[in-house]
Order: C-alpha cells, then sequence, then structure tokens
C-alpha cells in the first residue's frame, strides 16, 4: 500500500466538496457547461501539479475557479488563433467574461441554485431535466445515471448532449428566476427531485425495489434546495423523502420480498429520519403557505408515529387526504384516499370509491388500482372477482418484487 | 436574440379569436420594442408547396404535411433569453385556443 499523501486526500476532499460549486460558478462566468467542464477539469489537474510544490491554497475553491477561468481563457486564445479569428473578438469573448468580485460566499450559493433551476428549466424534457440534474447539479457519471435508470449509456449521454444545446442554443438563460415565476419553478425543480427519489425508492422496473443510491441523491440535493432556499414545500418534500426513508430497510425481506407498511417491523424503523422529517413538517406547516409534498409528509408521519398498523389513526389519515384532494385533483390521491377510508370505514366503503374511479374511465391501466381492489375484494370473500384483479394488475407490472407478491396473494385465495 | 413564435391553431379555431385582440397585442410587442415582424396568414387550403427535384419544379396543393394544428400566423421577436420570449409568447392571444411554438432565429454560418 502506498503512503497516505495528504496533498492528494486534500485534492479529492476538494473535489467532493467543491467540485458542484467550482462548476456552477464557472458555467456563469464562461457562460458555457462544456467549457465550464473542460475548464474545471483542467482546474483540477492544475491542483495536483502546483498543490504539492505550492502548498494547499487558503480557500481551495476561489484557486479553482480563477485557474478553471484562465485555463479556459487560455484554451479560448488557442481556438482562436487556430481558426485565424481576429483578435478584437477574441479579446470580446474573453473580456465578457464577468471581472467583478464572483467569489464572495452569496454569489457562489445563487450559482448553485442557477444550475439546479437551469437544469430543471420546463423547456427541456422531462427526462434530459433529470438527466442533466443528476449530471451537473450532483456529479453522477453518465454510466451510474443509465445504470440506475435502466438506459442505454449512448441513450443517456445523447439525452444529456441534446439538453446542453438547447441551453446554449435556445439561450435558456443561467439564473434564479424572478420572485413571480419561483413558485411555478420551483414545483418543477421539486417534481425533478421527487422523480428521482421514487426512482430510487420504488423502481418502476427491474428485479431489485430500491435503488438506494438514486433516494440519497435525491435526499441531498432535497437538502441543497431547503439549505438555499427554504421555501414551504422544498421543506415539505424534504420530510416527506426522510419519512419514507426511514421505513427502507424494512420495506423487503431478506429474501428481496416486498413487505406491506401493516406488516413492517416498525422498531426497525429509523428514529433519527423520523424525528427530523416531523420536525421539517411542523415548520412548513407553521408558514401556512405549504403544499402537497407537506401535506403527503404529514400522512407518512402519521404512519411514523404510530406503533402498529391498527393503532393508526385513519380518520386522521382520510382528513389530510381531504386536503389534498383539495390541492391536487389527481385520481391516483383519490385511490389512496380510498384505502385509507377501506381502513377507517370497512372495505366496502373503499371498494365504492375505487369503482367510481374505476367507472369516470380514469387509472384503468394502472397497476395500483387493480391491486387495492384485488385486496379490498379479497377483504369483503368476493374470491372470483379478487382473482381476476390481481391477474390484471400481474398483467400490468413491471418489477419482479411486485410480481412475486401478487402472486403469493393469489395463490392464498 | 430573435425567436420565431408560430401560432399553430386548429382548422375550426383559425378565427376564434378577434383579429382587433391580435392587432392590440401586436401593437404592444411594438410599443416595448419586441417587435421585427408578424403576420396573420390565410388558411392553409390556400397553401401552395414548392419544389425541386431533379432540376425540375413541382408546385402541389396544401402544406407538406397533414396534421391536426396548422400554421396560423407568427411573431418574429427580440428578446434577451428565452424566459423573456417564453413571457412574449405567453401574451400572444392565440395561445389560449392553440400553441406557440417558440424557435430560436439561427444566424448563418457565412
Amino acid at each position: 500500500m502506498p503512503p497516505a499523501d495528504p496533498i492528494l486526500d486534500a485534492v479529492n476532499d476538494a473535489y467532493r466538496s467543491e467540485s458542484r460549486r467550482v462548476l456552477a460558478t464557472l458555467i456563469r462566468l464562461l457562460g458555457d457547461f462544456d467549457a465550464a467542464e473542460d475548464a474545471m477539469s483542467d482546474a483540477f489537474r492544475a491542483a495536483l501539479e502546483q498543490w504539492p510544490r505550492e502548498g494547499v491554497p487558503v480557500n481551495p475553491r476561489a484557486w479553482l475557479v480563477s485557474t478553471g477561468r484562465f485555463k479556459a481563457i487560455d484554451a479560448l486564445r488557442r481556438q482562436k488563433r487556430f481558426a485565424q479569428l481576429d483578435e478584437t473578438s477574441a479579446a470580446e469573448t474573453i473580456g465578457a467574461v464577468d471581472e467583478t468580485a464572483w467569489a464572495d460566499a452569496e454569489s457562489v450559493e445563487d450559482d448553485r441554485l442557477r444550475l439546479i433551476f437551469t437544469c430543471c428549466h420546463p423547456a427541456l424534457a422531462p427526462d434530459a431535466q433529470v438527466a442533466l440534474t443528476l449530471r451537473e447539479v450532483c456529479g453522477l457519471a453518465t454510466e451510474e445515471i443509465a445504470r440506475a435508470f435502466l438506459t442505454p449509456a449512448p441513450t443517456l449521454a445523447q439525452r444529456i448532449v441534446r439538453a446542453k444545446s438547447k441551453i446554449r442554443v435556445a439561450k435558456i438563460p443561467y439564473e434564479v428566476p424572478a420572485r413571480a415565476d419561483l413558485s411555478d419553478r420551483l414545483g418543477a425543480v421539486l417534481r425533478v427531485v421527487y422523480l428521482v427519489f421514487n426512482e430510487g425508492y420504488a423502481a418502476s422496473a427491474g428485479a431489485s425495489v430500491t435503488r438506494h443510491d438514486l433516494s440519497s441523491e435525491a435526499i441531498r440535493l432535497g437538502r441543497v434546495i431547503v439549505e438555499l432556499l427554504p421555501e414551504p414545500d422544498a421543506i415539505g418534500l424534504l420530510a416527506l423523502m426522510l419519512l419514507h426513508e426511514s421505513r427502507r430497510a424494512t420495506r423487503t425481506s431478506a429474501s428481496g420480498d416486498l413487505v406491506l407498511l401493516e406488516d413492517q417491523d416498525r422498531t426497525q424503523w429509523d428514529r433519527a429520519l423520523i424525528s427530523e422529517g416531523v420536525t421539517l413538517i411542523e415548520q412548513a406547516l407553521a408558514t401556512r403557505r405549504f403544499g402537497p409534498y407537506t401535506v403527503q409528509a404529514a400522512i407518512a408521519a402519521v404512519h411514523a408515529e404510530s406503533p402498529s398498523a391498527d393503532a393508526t389513526d385513519w380518520s386522521e389519515i382520510v382528513g389530510l387526504y381531504d386536503a389534498l384532494r383539495e390541492m391536487d385533483s389527481s385520481p391516483v390521491i383519490e385511490l389512496n384516499r380510498a384505502v385509507a377510508v377501506a381502513m377507517r370505514d370497512g372495505p366496502a366503503e373503499g371498494l365504492a370509491i375505487v369503482d367510481a374511479i374505476v367507472t369516470r374511465g380514469e387509472l384503468a391501466d394502472y397497476r395500483l388500482t387493480h391491486a387495492a381492489r384485488a385486496d379490498l375484494l379479497r377483504r369483503l370473500g368476493r374470491r372470483d372477482e379478487a382473482r381476476a384483479a390481481y391477474e390484471r394488475a400481474l398483467a400490468l407490472t413491471r418489477q419482479e418484487p411486485e410480481r412475486r407478491f401478487l402472486q403469493r396473494r393469489l395463490g392464498e385465495l | 436574440m430573435k425567436y420565431l413564435c408560430l401560432v399553430y391553431l386548429e382548422a375550426a379555431k383559425m378565427r376564434a379569436v378577434p383579429d382587433t385582440e391580435c392587432r392590440a397585442c401586436a401593437e404592444g410587442f411594438r410599443s416595448r420594442g419586441v417587435m421585427v415582424a408578424a403576420e396573420a396568414l390565410q388558411p392553409v387550403e390556400t397553401a401552395t408547396t414548392v419544389r425541386i427535384r431533379n432540376g425540375q419544379l413541382s408546385v402541389t396543393d396544401g402544406p407538406f404535411a397533414e396534421t391536426k394544428e396548422q400554421l396560423a400566423g407568427f411573431y418574429l421577436l427580440e428578446a434577451r433569453d428565452l424566459n423573456e420570449a417564453i413571457q412574449a409568447a405567453a401574451k400572444i392571444p392565440p395561445a389560449r385556443e392553440g400553441s406557440i411554438e417558440v424557435r430560436p432565429v439561427r444566424d448563418l454560418d457565412v
């Protein structure tokens, strides 16, 4: 084993803790994602050469940004020379670089928000927003993102290239939206974060129920957003993710099978995450400007704080779903509410609501509609109808543990 | 930077927005200094498609492709960036009846 190298460690530390901030600031200074990425690699390469000679700078981040910027200017000069362009246009481009105090703490923090809002700009395709955010904001490698989303790496790389090209060509600005647009635009950012979390928590396809890395990236991202922009629903979303995360260890059995909420070992739920989540919910509720994520988090908190499924306050949960329905009239929320109603009033009442949703022609091809119907029919002893519903749910699910669960239930009928 | 805002409407809705409203919108853009050009178009039935293949001129009736929505008009606007262009496009009255495609203008590589 080679002897420990403190300089190498310092460079690695700087990469881990500062590379996203450095990148975010370089994008602003250079006005281009690709140029900023090249400049950042050059800056870290320079750190590996110079820090052993000159020592680790007092402010590594400022050193890296400044070095990256000079490297970019050099690169531009070289390019211009090879392209034999006139000197004035080179000077113009370089001159356009903001000479003002870029390194003060506030503008650097703003750069991180600028990067997040730009990656989640609604003019980019939703899957491109997700890929770009994971690549640029979280710093995941293209191959890692591709693996997590079960997408071929070249497809994912192409998605990122197209998104960056659209940002450049259509001139999507690198800025934090104005107050008037902030709520809508933050909504888009939170959607991306929650999508990443869910992809990691309840993978929509594939062999494993959870793809933990994506969930922890989403939580990390959620923390950054709350730190930079403590808006109520950003806080609510972080709480919601933490409360879901607190149950992760109990959601699957040792053999990888799905364990329902009512059967989970509640002593294994992560109390630290639960109490952090509950504190955040209180903070969000106190603003009186909270939205759907906060209410969903409150529902998760009721589950988290009750000692068993039977002891759960289902009336409170139905009440929270009523509040949620006021904010967002999606049929998925109505379906979840139906399950809570069934717990409070009995399976027949729940089934009536589910059937009404289906009769309206909604959620007919949603696997969880049929799984919920099947469970309610089973509890009512209507075995033939339950069997048909389980079979319908099975035909729609693409997730292996869910398939095994449904098959087990079907076998028990 | 220039953005071309292409207005698309279904055939049945080509006249759904009163002309006076479109005129007022254009005047608004002009007074704010963002207007480069804007025109409404005659319906797609009046369109003619021109091609040259193997040096031969071919003229055919109608548009290139059958789609539900058709090009009803355009605004060529000056905007600082896409956000500003989107804000302007949202003020074009047919946005509520059909859709507005916002395309950045490309400088020719010459």
